[in-house]
């Protein structure tokens, strides 16, 4: 009787020792959760969701402060994947955060730039480049599309330019079959 | 008993072909085209040189509009190590630079350089080389600026074959000559009337490999072919296995497993296990790029199909496809379109306006007759005839099922990439369906997908690295105010130490009152004209002649009552700012700097501005970044207050001018 109580006893103070261990030696650093969120986004860091980017939409997400179809950018597939991941129900897309737009590069129209590097400063991932009273260009390889350097622009040199198909992006369509029209019985 | 006996030898197989799996006999009309030697063409009023003839990077042009350029002269450049160069096939001018039509499934226009020919065919100087004995390492070098690429159709830059990495080193060099696509005899010709050149060009491979065996692999329905090769090859130690006529024999893993009976891993390249594939043609431009120092100009082009007189053809790149049709004798009437490749792997050419390419081994004018147009699909009935028939062993029924529904991780679980899309399982399908297009839809999806991955990896890390150096500029920032801050005081405290708490208040009462005086003076002049456009100098110009017209100049200079005045109310000020001072404070801290009078509007300015910037910096830090849709998702707290400053300072000047004018207009 006594040796079983000391079996468990001692069985139960090994296996508590060892998840201890396991729980400090394979701590997760941060929220997984977070991270698979984002991986999810566009990273677009439009701000259109409502927060200043990609990362903190997904801490609010995570946290149950923001909803699942906030992101434009992302379209129907990103709403679905989210909704995949987190085991909620699929929603369409909140229109208050506007549409789902063609992929496009921002363009400086070099004649007109004053060189005020308003939109230097407003860039999310610093893909433009210039300097102070110099000519400012976009890094279109870089460019996100999110369309913030538009706004401060004081001589709205910027257009959204979409992204043009080439023989290097274009893809094989859906194989569609032709219908046939319908031969007249009359 | 010298030498061991090697126990597994005794087992080996003797068989010499081997074979693979599934596999199709489509009807060859290969003869059609054989009957004629292959044929030259006269030179075409133009050549357009797309830049996109090969896998890789686009080449770099080095040519100009109006240039003038000799026959094998550099027009476009290697660009990054997969890619390679491309030179001008004739002597003449370069006449444009510019997109046009290129043959590519897609239709969309690309970069062409087009040049027009004099008609002279004059050459550039050539620098043949020594392949026999010269140092391999020089002679694959050299190769970049050949631009010889993949004869056989996948258009490979060559040189990045040859290209030694260090890794396994090549045993076995085979040469693909089986030709199994229907229609295509390019190969075959060149094998019955060049199979001297093509020796030579595979000892030139032979040697930069530095590979012990060769083989050569012809499909058995090349009879003369195979006895020029053997006849060529009698001499040397080049073998020549004959593989029975089976589509797609010629793909190069198939072919390696015909001769070898070696099965390539799917996640493994030929290379990885000594084995290197060249295609006949290929060996062939080498030999003449060392030879004769002639880089890749020109390939055979077989022109067939519904054509008066199918043959093979030396095509100059960038000669205009019905250049070539008409050398044929022209498409017969009921010609609908025309197929680049092969009838199984071949596309639509999107315009008969499309140049001949490095990768047109073949053209096949297409008839309603010769190619029926496409049932329409039946649903699939799972009778897995596909899976019997494809050469890689793959289930293309199941694959159509995901590539259907737009299952791509399910696709790629079922080894969607190892497909070779030969087009086996569309041709065997009893329900039509075009299951290759299904393939190469999802393909091209899923790269997008990964490109689109790639592309929002990188701006999450650049976003990242962004906040963190915005986050460290603030901290370097609050750390240098408050080594100043901790300056200042140090020093404040030693000078006086008995200076009251309300000083500085004095002081910015007393430049208010400064700024104020100065004002009201009126002697602030702009000084921001320097740097400006001449566009706006203009502007500026143009509004000041406005203002004279309506007697609003302030070009004038002030008049001494003016002058006076002005003296008297910033004396005024000045004794009301010290007398502020002095009651408030001790008179001793305030006046020394009352004693300089040279203060002027843009102090004023400042000191709004800093109050504006610490407000704003003040309102960004207690609002919640989440609360503004619009807002910038940074901290822009200090850009907003830069722009405030800049706006305040423009208000302050302009007030200041306007006062002075009114006091003018007043005077006058």
């Amino acid at each position: 009787m006594l040796t079983a109580l000391y079996i468990m006893l001692g069985l139960a103070l090994l296996l508590g020792a060892a998840l201890g261990y396991a729980a400090l030696k394979f701590k997760v650093e941060g929220d997984p959760l977070i991270e698979r969120i984002d991986a999810i986004l566009p990273q677009t860091q439009c701000g259109q969701c409502g927060y200043p980017g990609c990362k903190p939409y997904a801490t609010a997400i995570a946290n149950g402060e923001a909803d699942i179809n906030q992101c434009p950018p992302g379209g129907d597939e990103g709403v679905h994947a989210l909704a995949d991941l987190l085991g909620v129900e699929y929603k369409p897309l909140n229109e208050e955060h506007g549409q789902t737009k063609p992929k496009a590069v921002a363009f400086i129209e070099e004649d007109l730039c004053i060189g005020c590097t308003l939109c230097i400063q407003a860039c999310p991932v610093d893909a433009i480049l210039g300097a102070a009273k110099h000519m400012h260009t976009v890094v279109a390889s870089e460019c996100t599309g999110c369309e913030l350097c538009v706004a401060p622009c004081p001589v709205d040199c910027i257009t959204m330019e979409p992204i043009e198909e080439t023989p290097d992006n274009w893809k094989w369509k859906y194989p569609t079959i032709p219908i046939k029209p319908v031969i007249n019985l009359k | 008993m010298n030498a061991p006996i090697n126990i597994a030898s005794l087992f080996k197989k003797t068989k010499d072909i081997f074979s693979f799996h599934g596999g199709v006999h489509p009807p060859e009309n290969k003869t059609q085209s054989t009957r004629l030697p292959i044929g030259s063409l006269a030179l075409p009023e133009k050549l357009v040189l797309p830049l996109r003839q090969h896998i890789g990077t686009i080449p770099k042009v080095k040519v100009a509009v109006g240039d003038y350029v000799l026959k094998g002269q550099l027009i476009a450049e290697a660009e990054g190590s997969v890619s390679a160069a491309i030179h001008a096939p004739t002597s003449g001018t370069i006449k444009a630079i510019d997109n046009a039509i290129i043959p590519h499934p897609s239709g969309l226009p690309d970069q062409c350089v087009t040049i027009s020919p004099d008609g002279k065919d004059t050459w550039i100087e050539r620098h043949p080389q020594d392949w026999k004995n010269g140092d391999i390492n020089k002679l694959i070098a050299s190769l970049r600026l050949s631009g010889i690429v993949g004869l056989g159709g996948a258009t490979f830059p060559t040189q990045v074959k040859l290209r030694k990495n260090g890794k396994s080193e090549i045993h076995t060099l085979v040469i693909n000559a089986a030709e199994c696509e229907p229609y295509i005899t390019c190969d075959d010709m060149l094998m019955r009337e060049r199979n001297d050149q093509i020796v030579l060009g595979i000892q030139v491979a032979q040697r930069l490999l530095g590979a012990a065996n060769v083989v050569v692999g012809i499909e058995d329905n090349k009879p003369e072919a195979i006895e020029a090769m053997q006849t060529a090859t009698a001499n040397s130690d080049i073998q020549i296995k004959v593989v029975p006529t089976l589509y797609p024999s010629g793909d190069g893993r198939r072919l390696i497993q015909l001769v070898l009976g070696k099965e390539i891993p799917h996640n493994k390249r030929a290379t990885e296990v000594g084995i290197q594939v060249f295609n006949v043609a290929t060996v062939v431009a080498l030999y003449r790029y060392y030879e004769f120092g002639e880089p890749s100009l020109s390939r055979i082009v077989s022109m067939t199909g519904n054509v008066v007189q199918p043959q093979n053809f030396e095509v100059l790149f960038g000669t205009p496809l019905m250049h070539l049709v008409h050398a044929a004798g022209g498409a017969k009437p009921d010609t609908s379109h025309f197929i680049m490749g092969g009838p199984m792997m071949g596309f639509n050419l999107p315009s008969t306006e499309v140049p001949i390419t490095k990768a047109a081994n073949c053209v096949i004018a297409a008839s309603p007759t010769l190619f029926a147009p496409q049932p329409p699909a039946m649903p699939c009935i799972r009778c897995a005839r596909c899976a019997d028939a494809c050469p890689v062993s793959l289930q293309p029924q199941e694959l159509y099922w995901f590539a259907k529904a737009d299952n791509f991780e399910k696709a790629q679980d079922y080894n969607l990439f190892d497909c070779i899309e030969c087009g086996a399982c569309s041709y065997v399908c009893p329900s039509n369906i075009p299951l290759v297009q299904y393939y190469r839809y999802a393909k091209s999806e899923i790269i997008a997908l990964d490109k689109a991955k790639e592309a929002a990896n990188l701006a999450r890390e650049r976003n990242e690295f962004r906040l963190a150096r915005i986050e460290r500029e603030k901290e370097e920032r609050a750390a240098k105010h408050a080594a100043r801050a901790q300056g200042a005081k140090s020093a404040k405290a030693e000078e006086n130490k008995n200076a009251p708490a309300s000083d500085k208040q004095a002081a910015i009462a007393a430049a208010i009152e400064r700024a104020k005086a100065q004002k009201a003076a009126g002697n602030v002049t702009p000084k921001n004209t320097s740097e400006i456009s001449p566009q706006t100098k203009a502007e500026i110009e143009a509004i000041d002649k406005r203002r004279a017209k309506a007697g609003l100049s302030d070009d004038k200079p002030l008049t001494t009552d003016a002058e006076k005045q002005a003296k008297i109310d910033a004396a005024i000020a000045r004794a009301k700012a010290q007398k502020a001072a002095a009651g408030k404070a001790d008179a001793n801290s305030a006046k020394p700097e009352i004693k300089q009078p040279v203060a002027d509007a843009e102090k004023q300015a400042k000191i709004d501005a800093a109050i504006k910037r610490a407000k704003t910096l003040k309102a960004a830090t207690a609002k919640p970044p989440t609360s503004d849709v619009n807002s910038k998702p940074v901290a822009d707290a200090e850009k907003q207050a830069k722009i405030d400053a800049a706006i305040a300072r423009a208000k302050a000047q302009k007030e200041a001018v306007l006062k002075a004018k009114e006091q003018q207009t007043k005077e006058d």
